[in-house]
């Protein structure tokens, strides 16, 4: 059972480091905001179009594979912090007519406001979802009482505070995740567009700089996050079942599962060469591949270190025994077993989705390409 | 108390609109992926320009509906999370894994291939697009596929056990609800009558197009290849529909008394064709019915007893053979579920004693009684029942929708083959657009039965609505309600603007040309 609840965090956890490096599409969005001239904003949008359902798929398939093998997680959390995902979930409702919306003709509004739809999502989505992160490394103020489904008057078992997620909104550590997440997206963003369109070396040079601009930004952060998360306590479980802080727990968590640590290291410098590469390369185009491979490296490190060697993976402020860890908030063996033997069929997915985004990114993409495309976002 | 009863209330609104909204586009874009997936092989068989740019003027409007369907089908499955949370996690060892598998298995295909589909005609090689557009429909058939197992589980539990220390139901035979009967009726009901639905749209949109005459022949293509997939749609959501009532017979009784307003049931029951439902003298006002007609849609068996709702509350019912039986009446249910939750109470209290005679004696009382565990939570039979009127008048109007489909299909057919000339006629090209709500409504009408008809439960018989929502207050739900109706106005206005234009530019140009 141990061995199935370890895997399936894994997957959670690959899923988490697939969709923070997919919201390099919410990053794309979010430059529109400093992109002046309508081609070279319909050639961003174009160039994002060909891959923002991908993203949005991810976030449904990392919600649903969660749902799936940890129930308590989804229930508490999305119970709970209501507001939270409240304003995720409007955020990416608003992007997903956007796209398809923006310059057709009687779409009510105007390119402007679906566009600006756009950089809400680009803004919106990447910051709460970091502080939905947060509240897994930092905690919640919730409360689990399994007995209260029998309690007619008030049968809820999952219960948060009040405010209902906004207090996990206002809080700086939380912020710091999702700010962290943002400038990350956003440069991962403007490496891919380098890589995706071709547009003359005017377009290329005001990308590559608003790749390492975002970039120093977010190396920044990182590491404050860094620094923050390996000085926090974290919450363990004793072999009495107790649970107790304990002061270091995540930076204690890294020496004691070498392993993690490794792929963290390989993670940060994989991101480090991607924009090394373009920092001192004034042609490269190859970055996001690098940072790509690196964000999901991290990330995933990172959710093994949240989870792994007893750790609880999303501590309760209000009642540390509430806190959620991998055993006591999984699906049972049977489902876990069954949802394993379905996950065989992800290597399979992905190796289509690299034979089409192969196939579709084969070529740049150009201003001339947009306008004979009739369907051109 | 009764903010419970009002986050109930609003959570449930909430739901039924997002349901409602995202039901709108679900059933076009399933039905309207498999028309252009068949023109698309025409036109690679052909290579007839005219079938491309057919194909291609029916993918914007695809498109357009894709992209709004998505947009609303993620709020549903955050929504089971932020305000039925209990839910989530009462059932969550069961559910969420045909929400996962339908993650894996078909969003990651409509994503991909969807981009291939629309961007990719000059990347890729003719037989990959094709092969990519025949992928996006069976991708977004599987996700129904996967969805309504969820939502047939709800309605017909199987392949589960209650796990008392866990104080949740766990899953035991995932084959039992991936192949459920109900699942596997359900799917094809839903699919099928995505197809007529855009079959109905299809030619409905041709009669637009083809009134300005420009592009005529791409509009009697368009009914030829819709007509016939709408048609053979039709037939198979009249059988499974009729599945669906044996179904329902068995399984959920009370949804199909309050879907013919049937009060008290007889032997040879009729079958209510058009009436008023009187909720106060419990009965329907001037009917016009069917003689026999609901014992042969229930049971296949003209002289079948079919139970009403005050029956089923006095404990009289159908076996699954089709015998009438006097079982457990609806105050007994009640009984036996607060005796399974007693029993509950008490096995947690051993459990922390460590009283293992009172745990075991617990255990054997929580199997006794789990069968109406959820009955335990109400007070009076009558919370046990469905809205009636509501379920009446959606199941009705369905009906009699479904009939004059039917009849539309097949004479669009015989119009577009044998007497095209008519074709050419104001009538016809009316009746043709007007036919375009019609469909819709039918569409929707048929989910309210399904969905308004198995109240009060999330899952029936074991968790009713109001043990299954998040602890959230009425006030924050009521806000989110209203900003849902807001959007979803905004955007539906937006969606249908954009598609009026999109049918003009089809209609004022020579596409072909």
């Amino acid at each position: 059972m141990e061995a199935l609840q370890i895997y399936w965090w894994l997957l959670i956890a690959v899923l988490g480091g697939a969709l923070v490096f997919m919201l390099f599409v919410q990053g794309g969005q979010s430059l529109l905001l400093e992109t002046r001239g309508s081609v070279a904003k319909n050639l961003i949008v174009n160039s994002l179009g060909l891959k923002w359902e991908l993203t949005f798929t991810t976030l449904v398939v990392f919600g649903g594979a969660f749902f799936a093998s940890f129930p308590l997680f989804y229930s508490t959390s999305f119970g709970g912090a209501y507001w939270l995902w409240m304003a995720i979930l409007f955020s990416f409702v608003l992007q997903a007519v956007s796209y398809e919306f923006r310059r057709k003709s009687g779409n009510i509004y105007g390119t402007r406001t679906y566009d600006a739809f756009l950089l809400i999502n680009g803004v919106v989505g990447c910051v709460l979802i970091g502080v939905a992160v947060g509240i897994l490394f930092f905690g919640g103020e919730f409360t689990v009482t399994r007995g209260n489904i029998l309690d007619g008057q008030s049968p809820v078992i999952s219960v948060w505070a009040s405010t209902h997620g906004l207090e996990a909104i206002c809080s700086w550590k939380n912020l710091l995740v999702g700010f962290t997440i943002f400038f990350l997206a956003r440069m991962n963003a403007a490496l891919y567009l380098m890589n995706s369109i071709d547009d003359g070396q005017k377009f290329f040079d005001a990308v590559r700089i608003k790749a390492l601009l975002n970039g120093l930004i977010f190396v920044v952060l990182f590491l404050a996050l860094l620094a923050v998360v390996l000085t926090s306590d974290g919450y363990t479980v004793e072999e009495n079942g107790n649970v107790v802080a304990v002061p270091y727990k995540y930076a204690i968590n890294l020496i004691e599962m070498w392993w993690i640590l490794a792929a963290l290291l390989i993670g940060v410098v994989l991101v480090l060469v991607g924009y090394g590469l373009t920092a001192f390369k004034k042609e490269y185009k190859g970055g996001i591949w690098w940072t790509g491979i690196g964000t999901i490296i991290t990330i995933v490190s990172l959710l093994c270190d949240l989870a792994y060697n007893n750790t609880c993976y999303m501590p309760s402020l209000t009642d540390p025994q509430s806190s959620l860890t991998i055993a006591n908030s999984s699906s049972t063996e049977f489902t876990l077993t069954v949802m394993s033997w379905v996950s065989l069929l992800v290597p399979v997915v992905i190796l289509y989705i690299w034979y089409v985004w192969s196939k579709m990114n084969a070529k740049p993409m150009t201003p001339k390409e947009i306008e004979e495309d009739s369907h051109s976002y | 108390m009764e903010d419970l009863i009002q986050v109930v209330d609003w959570s449930r609104l909430q739901f039924a609109l997002t349901a409602i909204v995202h039901w709108l586009f679900v059933p076009l874009t399933i039905g309207i992926s498999l028309i252009i997936a068949v023109m698309e092989t025409i036109y690679y068989r052909t290579k007839s320009e005219k079938w491309l740019k057919t194909v291609k003027f029916w993918m914007v409007l695809f498109a357009i509906n894709f992209a709004i369907g998505v947009a609303t089908g993620i709020i549903l499955e955050f929504e089971f999370g932020t305000n039925w949370s209990n839910y989530s996690w009462f059932v969550g060892d069961i559910f969420g894994a045909p929400l996962a598998i339908e993650g894996l298995l078909a969003f990651f295909m409509e994503a991909t291939f969807f981009a291939v589909m629309f961007f990719g005609w000059k990347k890729v090689s003719p037989a990959f697009h094709l092969a990519s557009t025949w992928l996006v429909a069976i991708g977004v058939s599987l996700s129904a596929l996967w969805i309504l197992i969820a939502n047939a589980w709800m309605q017909y539990p199987v392949g589960m056990e209650f796990d008392p220390a866990q104080m949740r139901n766990v899953m035991s035979d995932f084959m039992a609800v991936a192949t459920s009967p109900v699942a596997i009726n359900k799917f094809f009901h839903a699919v099928t009558s995505g197809w007529v639905l855009a079959s109905v749209f299809v030619i409905g949109v041709s009669c637009i197009i083809a009134a300005k005459g420009k592009n005529l022949q791409m509009a009697k293509d368009s009914v030829k290849v819709a007509g016939w997939i709408g048609l053979i749609g039709m037939i198979f959501t009249m059988w499974t529909g009729d599945g669906s009532a044996v179904e329902v017979a068995r399984v959920q009784p009370m949804k199909l008394a309050a879907m013919e307003g049937l009060y008290r049931g007889e032997v040879g029951q009729e079958l209510i064709g058009i009436g008023i439902v009187d909720e106060k003298e419990r009965d329907v006002k001037y009917k016009i019915a069917i003689h026999k007609g609901l014992s042969i849609l229930a049971n296949h068996d003209a002289d079948s007893f079919v139970p009403g709702i005050d029956d089923l509350i006095d404990g009289i019912a159908l076996t699954p053979q089709g015998d009438t039986i006097n079982t457990t009446s609806y105050a007994q249910r009640i009984e036996i579920g607060k005796a399974a939750q007693q029993a509950l109470r008490d096995y947690e209290a051993a459990r922390k004693a460590g009283d293992q005679a009172a745990l075991s004696d617990a255990i054997s009382r929580i199997k006794a009684n789990y069968q109406y565990f959820g009955y335990g939570y109400f007070n009076s039979p009558e919370e046990a029942v469905p809205p009636v009127a509501l379920t009446f008048y959606a199941f009705h109007i369905m009906v009699m929708a479904g009939g004059y489909l039917l009849l539309f299909l097949i004479v669009a057919l015989f119009i577009v083959y044998k007497k095209p000339v008519w074709f050419d006629t104001r009538l016809a090209r009316w009746i043709g657009i007007l036919s375009i709500p019609v469909v819709w409504i039918c569409s929707e009408a048929g989910w309210i039965v399904a969905e308004v008809g198995r109240q009060p439960w999330t899952i029936q018989d074991i968790l009713p609505v109001q043990a299954a929502v998040s602890s959230v207050t009425a006030q924050s739900v009521q806000i989110t309600f209203w900003l849902f109706a807001v959007v979803f106005a905004a955007l539906i206005a937006a969606e249908i603007s954009i598609m009026v234009n999109e049918v003009k530019k089809g209609s004022n140009k020579d596409i072909i040309a």
